[in-house]
């Protein structure tokens, strides 16, 4: 399967699974939200070009909006994230190279804590901007730090739990 | 003009970054719920499919109470069938619901009782006259007002232990004392036949101005019926000749033809007024 098919159909069973499950917790939703449909930029090809990163978050973005009423605050987030995305990989590449021998971030090519890392920034980022947009329209510091610190903390159990169920293959390139 | 486009190309990712940004945020705090349509429009209707879908297999899990939610009212209907009751052949229940006193202390005047009408006559130059199935037994005595729920419909004129007649404004004989509600000029109220629609209502001055779809409620003057109880709009304006005063047709407010449920009025004064006029009367004779 191309790269654009899966990733494409990843968009729907994330987005389908961040509104239909995610979202039907409501005793939860007064302090936590948990996320998981961010996911789908941190699992883009390494090979993803800037330009093409940020316009599939805002697309990501902008597809979960339409489902919880919220146009842009999604997509905001998630522009974001995709911007920073390629900063953090340069970053947390075990070596050089590593990002030639395979197709996407996962805990095979990046290693378990330079991928476990990359994640909790991404997931702390996206909720801090998430719940700090949130805050504008409510207010309540100690109530968004808190929301933000927790939230996070649920969402990276998500992604372990995630990455425990559905290890992705991932085949090692060689030029040679 | 080289330099911009060099700046263009070299800050590509920021700008596009900070464009897509501004695009979401302005989304954001400009969205408001009364534009939805704006932003929804078509895509409304594919998230409303995926909702759709979610909501047909949510429901299955809350078939039981729904079930149970269906018996519940089930029961409470068939609780309330009139075939689970006997109708009591004669009304002998008198409850005392009327306390002569409110609590600031206001007399009360006006008890209310309700009434079913049993037999109604609508000649087009008759008398007519309307059976309720109350009568003396449930306290209604003769001279009380009957009101139904669109306004006025007659007086009581005879009892018998369950039943009494009224005697409707359709009735040569009734008079009713209106008023105009925005002027405040009272006449009497009569029926000269013919259209069971039209009422006739004399002596309100020239000197007032009337217009048609005005409407006619009790006065204040009436020993039967608390005021302002709805009894006609005006449809026709004729200046009496002979006279200084008009004569106006209106149009009931009650259909008398499809009466069901009245209400009995009782002034609990009249009889201590007409007591007292009648004794004046006599006094300056």
């Amino acid at each position: 399967m191309s790269d654009l098919l899966k990733n494409i159909g990843r968009l729907f069973l994330f987005v389908l699974a961040q509104v239909f499950i995610l979202n039907q917790i409501p005793p939860l939703h007064s302090f936590i939200i948990p996320y998981i449909y961010y996911l789908f930029i941190l699992w883009l090809p390494f090979s993803t070009s800037r330009f093409v990163l940020m316009i599939a978050g805002f697309a990501c973005g902008l597809t979960l909006d339409y489902f919880t009423k919220t146009p842009g605050l999604h997509a905001a987030c998630c522009v974001l994230i995709a911007y920073f995305r390629p900063f953090l990989i340069n970053i947390l590449v075990p070596q050089q190279g590593a990002e030639m021998n395979f197709r996407e971030p996962s805990v095979k090519s990046l290693g378990l804590a330079p991928y476990l890392t990359y994640v909790l920034i991404m997931t702390l980022l996206h909720h801090f901007f998430v719940f700090l947009l949130e805050a504008l329209q409510f207010g309540g510091i100690v109530y968004f730090i808190g929301k933000t610190l927790a939230s996070t903390v649920v969402s990276m159990v998500l992604v372990i739990i995630l990455e425990l169920l559905f290890p992705r293959k991932q085949k090692f390139i060689t030029n040679t | 003009m080289r330099n911009i486009f060099l700046f263009i190309r070299r800050y590509f990712n920021v700008l596009l970054f900070l464009i897509l940004e501004i695009v979401s945020l302005s989304m954001l705090f400009t969205y408001n719920r009364f534009h939805e349509a704006f932003f929804m429009g078509i895509s409304g209707d594919v998230t409303g499919k995926f909702y759709a879908q979610y909501t047909k297999v949510h429901n299955y899990f809350h078939l039981k109470e729904e079930n149970e939610r269906l018996a519940r009212e089930n029961l409470a209907l068939l609780q309330a069938l009139p075939a689970n009751y006997q109708a009591r052949l004669d009304s002998s229940l008198v409850l005392k619901d009327s306390i002569p006193v409110d609590s600031l202390g206001h007399l009360r005047k006006f008890v209310w009782r309700g009434a079913m009408v049993i037999n109604n006559s609508i000649a087009l130059a008759a008398n007519n006259y309307i059976t309720l199935d109350k009568g003396s037994n449930d306290s209604i005595r003769k001279d009380m007002g009957v009101v139904g729920p669109e306004g006025v419909v007659g007086t009581v004129v005879n009892v018998s232990p369950h039943v009494c007649v009224v005697m409707s404004l359709l009735h040569r004989q009734s008079r009713v004392s209106g008023m105009l509600r925005r002027t405040r000029d009272s006449g009497p109220i009569e029926w000269e036949g013919g259209d069971p629609s039209i009422l006739i209502m004399r002596d309100i001055p020239k000197s007032v101005r009337v217009a048609k779809g005005d409407t006619v409620v009790t006065s204040t003057y009436s020993d039967k019926f608390p005021s302002g109880i709805p009894i006609g709009t005006i449809m026709d304006i004729t200046s009496d000749p002979a006279s200084n005063f008009y004569i106006l047709k209106l149009r009931s407010a009650t259909h008398f033809g499809r009466l069901q449920h009245v209400y009995v009025v009782e002034n609990t004064l009249r009889q201590e007024q007409m007591a007292l006029e009648d004794a004046t009367k006599k006094l300056i004779k």
